[in-house]
Protein backbone atom coordinates (compact mmCIF):
# COMPACT_ATOMS: atom_id res chain seq x y z
CA UNK A 1 0.00 0.00 0.00
CA UNK A 2 1.32 3.45 -0.73
CA UNK A 3 2.32 5.94 2.07
CA UNK A 4 1.97 9.29 2.46
CA UNK A 5 4.62 11.54 4.91
CA UNK A 6 3.16 14.78 6.46
CA UNK A 7 5.60 17.20 7.91
CA UNK A 8 3.92 19.62 10.20
CA UNK A 9 5.91 22.51 10.40
CA UNK A 10 4.64 23.80 13.72
CA UNK A 11 5.29 20.97 15.37
CA UNK A 12 8.46 19.07 13.33
CA UNK A 13 5.92 16.25 14.04
CA UNK A 14 6.45 13.99 10.64
CA UNK A 15 3.48 11.22 10.28
CA UNK A 16 3.75 8.67 7.79
CA UNK A 17 0.56 6.90 6.64
CA UNK A 18 -1.02 5.13 4.14
CA UNK A 19 -3.25 6.42 1.66
CA UNK A 20 -6.84 5.99 1.63
CA UNK A 21 -8.91 4.03 -1.23
CA UNK A 22 -10.15 7.49 -2.04
CA UNK A 23 -6.45 9.15 -2.84
CA UNK A 24 -5.70 6.21 -4.39
CA UNK A 25 -8.54 6.39 -6.63
CA UNK A 26 -7.87 10.87 -7.03
CA UNK A 27 -4.51 10.00 -8.11
CA UNK A 28 -5.06 7.49 -10.73
CA UNK A 29 -8.07 9.54 -12.16
CA UNK A 30 -5.13 12.47 -12.03
CA UNK A 31 -2.78 10.63 -14.19
CA UNK A 32 -5.25 8.89 -16.62
CA UNK A 33 -6.55 12.31 -17.16
CA UNK A 34 -3.14 13.95 -17.53
CA UNK A 35 -2.15 11.18 -20.09
CA UNK A 36 -5.36 11.93 -22.41
CA UNK A 37 -4.53 15.45 -22.11
CA UNK A 38 -1.66 14.92 -23.45
CA UNK A 39 -2.35 12.47 -26.30
CA UNK A 40 -4.95 15.41 -27.09
CA UNK A 41 -1.95 17.73 -27.56
CA UNK A 42 0.12 15.26 -29.35
CA UNK A 43 -3.09 15.36 -32.20
CA UNK A 44 -3.27 18.60 -32.27
CA UNK A 45 -0.03 19.10 -32.94
CA UNK A 46 0.50 16.24 -35.20
CA UNK A 47 -2.39 17.81 -36.95
CA UNK A 48 -1.01 21.39 -36.91
CA UNK A 49 2.35 20.05 -38.35
CA UNK A 50 0.12 18.16 -41.15
CA UNK A 51 -1.54 21.36 -41.99
CA UNK A 52 1.94 23.30 -42.26
CA UNK A 53 3.38 20.67 -44.45
CA UNK A 54 0.45 21.51 -47.02
CA UNK A 55 0.55 24.60 -47.18
CA UNK A 56 4.05 24.93 -47.56
CA UNK A 57 3.77 22.17 -50.70
CA UNK A 58 1.22 24.32 -51.69
CA UNK A 59 3.03 27.98 -51.82
CA UNK A 60 5.84 25.55 -53.28
CA UNK A 61 8.47 26.86 -50.58
CA UNK A 62 10.56 25.47 -48.17
CA UNK A 63 9.84 25.81 -44.04
CA UNK A 64 13.16 27.81 -44.02
CA UNK A 65 11.76 30.24 -46.82
CA UNK A 66 8.73 30.80 -45.19
CA UNK A 67 10.53 31.75 -42.16
CA UNK A 68 12.65 34.26 -43.89
CA UNK A 69 8.75 35.78 -44.86
CA UNK A 70 7.83 35.88 -41.65
CA UNK A 71 11.53 37.64 -40.46
CA UNK B 1 13.51 42.61 -2.36
CA UNK B 2 14.50 38.94 0.05
CA UNK B 3 16.67 39.43 1.50
CA UNK B 4 16.12 36.65 4.65
CA UNK B 5 16.10 33.12 4.51
CA UNK B 6 14.81 30.75 6.88
CA UNK B 7 14.65 26.98 6.98
CA UNK B 8 10.99 25.85 7.89
CA UNK B 9 11.52 22.09 7.53
CA UNK B 10 13.89 19.79 5.86
CA UNK B 11 13.49 15.58 5.06
CA UNK B 12 15.69 13.13 3.51
CA UNK B 13 13.92 10.13 2.91
CA UNK B 14 14.36 7.24 5.12
CA UNK B 15 11.85 5.19 3.22
CA UNK B 16 10.36 5.37 -0.41
CA UNK B 17 6.80 7.15 -0.27
CA UNK B 18 4.13 8.67 -2.62
CA UNK B 19 4.15 11.98 -1.46
CA UNK B 20 5.49 14.41 0.89
CA UNK B 21 2.93 17.13 2.65
CA UNK B 22 4.23 20.15 4.13
CA UNK B 23 1.26 21.19 6.28
CA UNK B 24 0.93 24.06 8.85
CA UNK B 25 3.19 26.00 6.80
CA UNK B 26 3.55 29.55 9.15
CA UNK B 27 2.12 33.06 7.23
CA UNK B 28 4.72 35.03 8.85
CA UNK B 29 7.30 35.44 5.86
CA UNK B 30 6.66 36.82 2.48
CA UNK B 31 7.61 33.93 0.16
CA UNK B 32 8.14 30.54 -0.53
CA UNK B 33 10.81 28.56 -1.39
CA UNK B 34 11.08 24.65 -1.69
CA UNK B 35 14.19 22.85 -2.66
CA UNK B 36 13.60 19.14 -4.16
CA UNK B 37 16.24 16.38 -4.88
CA UNK B 38 13.99 13.72 -6.14
CA UNK B 39 14.47 10.01 -7.72
CA UNK B 40 11.21 7.45 -8.68
CA UNK B 41 11.31 3.95 -7.73
CA UNK B 42 9.64 3.57 -10.98
CA UNK B 43 9.99 5.00 -14.59
CA UNK B 44 7.87 7.60 -13.93
CA UNK B 45 9.55 10.70 -14.27
CA UNK B 46 7.19 13.08 -12.82
CA UNK B 47 6.08 14.78 -9.41
CA UNK B 48 3.14 16.63 -9.23
CA UNK B 49 2.24 19.84 -7.00
CA UNK B 50 -0.41 21.18 -5.05
CA UNK B 51 -1.56 23.21 -2.67
CA UNK B 52 -3.66 23.30 0.48
CA UNK B 53 -4.59 19.99 -0.30
CA UNK B 54 -6.18 20.60 -3.44
CA UNK B 55 -5.67 19.10 -6.91
CA UNK B 56 -7.81 21.55 -9.04
CA UNK B 57 -7.90 25.08 -10.21
CA UNK B 58 -4.36 25.31 -11.13
CA UNK B 59 -2.58 25.72 -14.31
CA UNK B 60 0.57 25.92 -15.85
CA UNK B 61 2.72 26.87 -18.98
CA UNK B 62 5.95 24.64 -19.57
CA UNK B 63 9.10 24.90 -21.74
CA UNK B 64 11.26 21.86 -22.07
CA UNK B 65 14.67 21.07 -23.40
CA UNK B 66 15.35 17.23 -23.87
CA UNK B 67 19.04 17.35 -25.38
CA UNK B 68 17.92 17.43 -28.71
CA UNK B 69 15.25 19.41 -28.99
CA UNK B 70 13.18 21.87 -27.15
CA UNK B 71 9.02 22.57 -27.07
CA UNK B 72 6.45 23.70 -25.14
CA UNK B 73 3.42 22.61 -23.85
CA UNK B 74 0.56 23.36 -21.13
CA UNK B 75 0.43 21.36 -18.12
CA UNK B 76 -1.27 20.47 -14.64
CA UNK B 77 1.01 21.29 -12.33
CA UNK B 78 -1.05 18.77 -9.67
CA UNK B 79 0.97 16.02 -11.78
CA UNK B 80 3.55 17.46 -13.48
CA UNK B 81 5.79 19.70 -12.13
CA UNK B 82 9.11 19.00 -11.09
CA UNK B 83 11.06 16.32 -12.77
CA UNK B 84 12.22 12.97 -11.16
CA UNK B 85 14.82 11.08 -12.10
CA UNK B 86 13.33 7.71 -13.07
CA UNK B 87 14.50 4.05 -12.15
CA UNK B 88 15.53 3.68 -15.29
CA UNK B 89 18.35 6.67 -15.11
CA UNK B 90 21.52 6.36 -14.01
CA UNK B 91 21.82 4.86 -10.83
CA UNK B 92 22.34 7.32 -7.61
CA UNK B 93 21.21 10.18 -9.54
CA UNK B 94 18.14 12.47 -8.62
CA UNK B 95 16.24 14.98 -10.30
CA UNK B 96 16.40 18.72 -8.93
CA UNK B 97 14.23 21.54 -8.91
CA UNK B 98 13.43 24.98 -6.84
CA UNK B 99 9.91 26.25 -6.50
CA UNK B 100 9.38 30.03 -5.66
CA UNK B 101 6.55 31.12 -4.49
CA UNK B 102 5.92 34.78 -3.98
CA UNK B 103 3.20 36.12 -1.80
CA UNK B 104 1.56 33.10 -0.51
CA UNK B 105 -0.32 34.18 2.08
CA UNK B 106 -2.02 36.79 -0.89
CA UNK B 107 -5.92 37.14 -1.08
CA UNK B 108 -5.27 36.33 -4.66
CA UNK B 109 -4.67 33.65 -7.14
CA UNK B 110 -1.22 32.25 -6.34
CA UNK B 111 1.41 32.34 -8.88
CA UNK B 112 4.79 30.04 -8.88
CA UNK B 113 7.81 29.37 -10.91
CA UNK B 114 9.65 26.09 -10.85
CA UNK B 115 13.10 25.39 -12.39
CA UNK B 116 13.79 21.94 -12.50
CA UNK B 117 16.37 19.50 -14.57
CA UNK B 118 17.14 15.83 -14.35
CA UNK B 119 20.39 13.86 -14.54
CA UNK B 120 21.40 10.93 -16.42
CA UNK B 121 24.52 9.91 -18.07
CA UNK B 122 23.35 9.42 -21.26
CA UNK B 123 21.94 11.44 -24.34
CA UNK B 124 18.67 12.11 -23.46
CA UNK B 125 18.31 14.43 -19.71
CA UNK B 126 15.65 17.25 -19.69
CA UNK B 127 15.78 20.96 -17.97
CA UNK B 128 12.28 22.77 -17.56
CA UNK B 129 10.83 25.90 -16.70
CA UNK B 130 7.04 26.14 -15.15
CA UNK B 131 5.22 29.44 -14.92
CA UNK B 132 2.30 27.70 -12.60
CA UNK B 133 -0.89 30.05 -11.45
CA UNK B 134 -3.24 28.48 -8.54
CA UNK B 135 -6.82 30.15 -8.57
CA UNK B 136 -9.23 28.76 -6.50
CA UNK B 137 -12.94 29.58 -6.24
CA UNK B 138 -11.96 31.22 -2.91
CA UNK B 139 -8.93 32.59 -2.25
CA UNK B 140 -6.74 31.27 0.82
CA UNK B 141 -2.79 31.97 1.68
CA UNK B 142 -1.05 28.62 1.39
CA UNK B 143 -0.70 26.40 4.53
CA UNK B 144 0.21 23.12 2.77
CA UNK B 145 2.08 21.79 -0.56
CA UNK B 146 1.88 18.26 -1.50
CA UNK B 147 4.08 16.78 -3.45
CA UNK B 148 3.00 13.64 -5.35
CA UNK B 149 4.53 11.01 -7.66
CA UNK B 150 2.85 10.44 -10.57
CA UNK B 151 3.22 6.48 -9.82
CA UNK B 152 5.39 4.38 -7.98
CA UNK B 153 6.98 6.14 -4.99
CA UNK B 154 9.81 8.79 -4.19
CA UNK B 155 12.91 6.84 -3.38
CA UNK B 156 14.91 6.83 -0.38
CA UNK B 157 17.50 9.68 0.23
CA UNK B 158 15.01 12.39 -1.66
CA UNK B 159 15.42 15.40 -0.16
CA UNK B 160 13.07 18.45 0.74
CA UNK B 161 13.94 21.48 1.71
CA UNK B 162 11.49 24.72 2.86
CA UNK B 163 12.59 27.91 3.08
CA UNK B 164 10.76 30.84 4.23
CA UNK B 165 11.38 34.31 2.91
CA UNK B 166 11.48 37.95 4.47
CA UNK B 167 11.35 41.15 2.74
CA UNK B 168 12.97 42.46 5.60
Amino acid sequence: MPTKLIINCETGEQTEVELTAEEIAQREADAKAYEAEKKAQEVIAASKAKAKEALLDKLGITAEEAELLLS
Amino acid sequence: MANTYTLIEAKTLGSAVSSVTFSSIPSTYTDLLLKVSVRSSTTNDWIGLYFNGSTANVSGRIIQGTGSGVSSSTSNPAIQAILSDSSSFTASTFGNAEVYIPNYTSNNAKSFSIDTVTENNAATAYMQLLAGLWNPATQAAITSITLVASSGDMAINSTFYLYGISNS
